[in-house]
């Protein structure tokens, strides 16, 4: 153990530790620190020394080489071709070779760089003195006499109506900017608030429930006991727009479920069943999320983003999680022809609560 | 001085650096820079990959955005994935899927892309703790915590606007959560909602707004405080573990040319490069698998990336508390865990420096760190934040857990919320207990010296374990431990009488300075250590051969070979 310990320069003519007496006599070279210092064996070494330069330029060497696979893969390989690798599966062919490739280009640089740092540049260790941050006092003084003449001369001091008009000035004049952030939002003609439009949906009296997807109107008799559809308002594909269809959706999608009507315990409204078919929102009334897994052997309807639990045979009510107000439920009946069509709008609002909401509703 | 041959490029090279000299003075900064000392230490590795990762965060987001369409538009599908073939979708997610399947090296970079930024954020927090439980934030630094604590909180808002954009299934989700959050915010909350989004959600302004916030806005944030960030370290030296030769008063370790240039820059293409390779192996945010957004459809299980967890956590455990008075709704149950709890985790994050600066008195620079340890309410403190974030962050993958071990996802949140109130205080106790359990255990190591694992049978036949001094390193790193003493009472009454007009407060911050710094082991004195370190060249005989049993046994028997070394050195 004793015999690698080197207190005493290196003479082992290795290119890079350079001895004490060299580093003292270089004007900026660092002291060398009082520590326990093992010579390496590239330092003793020559052999090991030149490995350890054959090892550095072949990292080198094979980066630029992987340049080359790079290009190779990039025209040969096909888009769509897969090859399955052990532990990962099956994956683009392409995008494995491109990664890898242009990868361990990358990688390799690093590792001869740091190879050749650890093995053949100089490993003492050096000290270097720190100073206090703070500035020494005759340069604080300087400059705090600086600032007085600065203030005397300019009269900032002298004469406060400047001072308190100039902060003035500077405390308004972002505000124009502010404001015109307004317009970032452009309310359609008859629209005051945001919370109005919070407040109403698509679903009108009459309108009928036709599914959320290929808008076929559902009928009564079609659903069995404990069947779910997702559905939206007929005129939602009329809604032509992408934004005002997006927005109709994130309001009016609604779900019908249907239990025997005795296993209704409570609605949310006398009659808003159809023979124990029942509709209500999709749209989490905790922050807004689809709400799509239902338990038909409890009538608990769960979402999957943050586990509220609603017991649609019993008004909907929250039985769990941290949604606070129940599913709205949409009033529905059957028109001549059998289909479901809606009593009314929802009579509570849809989707997370905010702040102008006047009732709890549950 | 060795004279080396120049060669003609590096007359050339020398040239340039006249050029920029005569202009800028650059030499000036040279000489004072070029050989600043830097120290070794694996964990000063983690703020580097940081730095890199966002330098492959910058390069393969700028690829990307040659790429990516920042419309709602509605186009319909037709591109190479069947699946999607004819499908509505936005501009934006068309041309996500473009990028993955018709760009060549286009998935590459975009997975690129993700790793890196997931790296990015990993490396943050770890570092992070790192320069916590090592007291780097002690002055000088303070600033630079807050300024790293921002960066933490940026580099978040970067993430989540980032995989928010190609508005797939997964992302608009994301977002309808994070509008559900703005809408609970009282008196504004609508209003903000309605600006962000340019009307109800989802609208069809808040991709290209996102987009905008997202490849400059924060990029430009984030590219400033990492500015200052380095510019700081750079400026106020870096801080070093103790151990021997290093002082608060000096840096030892190796000069950045050519040292630190090799390793450091060598690390920059070892992070990238393996970056590369995992995203070129491990895919990650299959956005074609999800499907398109669209505000009525949900699947089950989704995740956020890791780092937004613990906010999503956060939501799914708290208890459904609205508040309905004077005709308004205050959600609480969004409030409390989207913006009152990391609110109050960023500014205890960004207050802790000066909480403990305060608490101390203490007016020094600190340059050599702390071991864990050696503060043991600190540590004990972090942990316990530690244990709260990881709770909240389990809580994200609450269904996760309930469907992996068949569990009702009811019991799941309920031991979730038991635990967020019970675990934390249970491990500040126990970390502290095992905090002040190392000190013992060094105090004893540094008298009595180390276990050398050699036993010795004593003429009378009672067995010894023989024990050896530290080494240097071991002894430095012990005897570096800082000695902080908390404040004492402050008196009542001032010398002439009167009495202390902020007696309350002082009292208070006495309190708190007793609870930081209160309990502690006490460091061995010189004079005990000169002692033990005398009684410990008596006893040493480390180099005693190790002996087959039964020889041993003998000479024990025989009680001539070893010298009676007197009292134990047992502990």
């Amino acid at each position: 153990m004793s015999d690698s310990k080197d207190l005493t320069p290196a003479s082992s003519g290795a290119p890079a530790t350079t001895s004490d007496t060299q580093q003292a006599l270089r004007p900026g070279a660092w002291p060398r620190a009082e520590v326990e210092h093992h010579l390496r064996r590239t330092d003793t070494d020559p052999r090991a020394q030149k490995r350890a330069v054959r090892q550095v330029s072949t990292m080198f060497l094979l980066s630029a080489l992987m340049v080359v696979l790079f290009i190779v893969a990039f025209i040969a390989i096909p888009r769509d071709a897969v090859i399955t690798l052990p532990y990962i599966g099956a994956i683009g062919a392409l995008n494995a070779a491109m990664g890898v490739t242009f990868g361990l280009a990358i990688f390799l640089i690093g590792a001869g760089a740091v190879h050749w740092a650890k093995k053949l540049m100089s490993d003492v260790e050096v000290v270097q003195e720190r100073h206090e941050m703070k500035t020494d006092a005759d340069d604080t003084a300087v400059a705090a006499d600086i600032y007085e003449v600065g203030k005397e001369t300019s009269g900032f001091a002298k004469y406060p109506v400047i001072r308190r008009t100039m902060l003035l000035a500077m405390a308004l004049v972002p505000i124009p900017f502010i404001v015109s952030l307004r317009d970032l939002w452009l309310t359609p003609p008859g629209v005051t608030t945001p919370s109005e439009e919070l407040l109403v949906t698509l679903w009108k009296p009459g309108m009928r429930l036709v599914t959320d997807i290929t808008y076929q109107p559902v009928r009564a008799d079609d659903i069995p006991v404990g069947g779910l559809v997702n559905v939206v308002p007929a005129d939602l594909p009329l809604v032509e727009e992408e934004e005002h269809n997006l927005n109709a959706r994130a309001k009016a999608a609604a779900i019908v479920v249907r239990m025997t009507p005795d296993e209704i315990q409570s609605q949310q409204g006398e009659g808003w069943d159809y023979e124990g078919i029942l509709a209500f929102s999709k749209i989490c009334t905790h922050v807004g999320c689809p709400i799509s897994l239902y338990q038909q052997r409890t009538h608990e309807l769960l979402c999957p983003c943050h586990q509220s639990t609603f017991n649609l045979a019993d008004s909907a009510n929250v039985v769990f999680g941290p949604a606070a107000r129940r599913m709205p439920q949409l009033p529905i009946t059957v028109d001549d022809e059998g289909y479901l069509v809606a009593v009314s709008d929802f009579k509570e609002p849809v989707g997370p609560s905010f702040w102008e909401l006047k009732e709890s509703y549950s | 001085m060795s004279t080396s041959q120049i060669s003609p490029v590096e007359q050339k090279g020398a040239g340039v650096a006249t050029y920029l000299d005569e202009r800028v003075g650059s030499n000036g900064f040279l000489r004072r820079n070029l050989n600043k000392v830097f120290p070794d230490h694996w964990s000063f590795m983690l703020g580097e990959v940081a730095l890199y990762s966002f330098i492959v965060v910058l390069l393969s987001g700028v690829y990307l955005t040659l790429f990516f369409k920042p419309s709602m538009v509605e186009v319909i599908y037709d591109g190479p994935y069947i699946p999607l073939k004819g499908v509505k979708m936005s501009e934006a997610y068309d041309s996500a899927l473009n990028i993955s399947f018709e760009v060549r090296g286009g998935l590459l970079m975009r997975q690129i892309h993700h790793w890196a930024a997931l790296f990015f954020m990993t490396a943050i927090a770890v570092h992070m703790f790192r320069v916590f439980f090592t007291g780097a934030f002690r002055k000088p630094r303070e600033m630079n915590w807050v300024v790293g604590v921002s960066l933490a909180m940026v580099a978040l808002m970067a993430g989540f606007s980032g995989y928010s954009l190609p508005d797939d299934l997964l992302s608009g989700t994301g977002l309808r959560i994070a509008e559900g959050i703005v809408l609970s915010i009282p008196i504004i909350g609508t209003w903000a909602s309605f600006l962000l989004f340019g009307g109800e959600f989802p609208g069809t302004d808040f991709i290209s707004r996102l987009y905008g916030i997202h490849i400059l806005l924060i990029p430009g944030i984030l590219l400033a405080l990492i500015t200052v960030h380095l510019m700081m370290v750079w400026v106020q030296k870096h801080t070093q573990f103790p151990g021997p030769a290093r002082t608060n008063n000096n840096v030892v370790g190796y000069p950045l040319m050519p040292i630190y240039m090799a390793k450091a820059g060598g690390f920059f293409f070892l992070v990238f490069g393996i970056i590369v390779i995992i995203a070129g192996l491990v895919q990650l945010n299959p956005i074609w698998i999800f499907g398109p957004y669209t505000p009525d459809q949900v699947s089950a299980g989704t995740q956020p990336d890791w780092y937004i967890g613990w906010l999503d956590g956060a939501l799914r455990v708290m208890p459904n508390w609205e508040i309905q008075a004077f005709g308004y709704t205050l959600s609480l149950n969004i409030l409390i865990p989207a913006l009152v709890i990391p609110g109050i985790i960023t500014t205890l994050l960004i207050a802790y420096p000066f909480i403990e600066a305060w608490a101390s008195g203490d007016k020094r620079e600190h340059h050599l760190l702390d071991r864990p340890r050696d503060a043991p309410t600190r540590t004990a403190l972090g942990v316990m934040a530690i244990t709260f974030y990881v709770l909240l962050w389990i809580g994200g993958g609450n269904d996760i857990i309930a469907v992996g071990f068949d569990l009702s996802i009811n019991s799941v949140i309920w031991a979730l919320r038991i635990s967020l109130i019970v675990l934390p205080p249970i491990a500040f106790v126990i970390t502290k207990r095992i905090c002040l359990a190392l000190q013992r255990r060094d105090r004893e190591k540094l008298l009595h010296g180390r276990e050398t694992g050699q036993i010795m049978r004593m003429p009378n036949g009672e067995f010894l374990e023989i024990h050896a001094p530290l080494n240097e390193e071991e002894r430095a790193k012990i005897i570096a431990k800082p000695q902080v003493k908390p404040l004492p009472q402050p008196p009542e009454t001032d010398s002439s009488g009167v009495r202390n007009p902020k007696l309350k407060k002082d009292k208070r911050r006495a309190k708190i300075s007793q609870f930081l710094f209160g309990d502690t082991i006490a460091a061995p004195t010189g004079e005990e250590i000169a002692h033990a370190d005398e009684h410990l060249a008596h006893e040493v005989i480390e180099d005693a051969p190790v002996m087959a049993e039964e020889e041993a046994l003998q000479i024990a028997h025989d009680g001539s070979v070893l010298e009676s070394p007197g009292t134990s050195g047992k502990s």
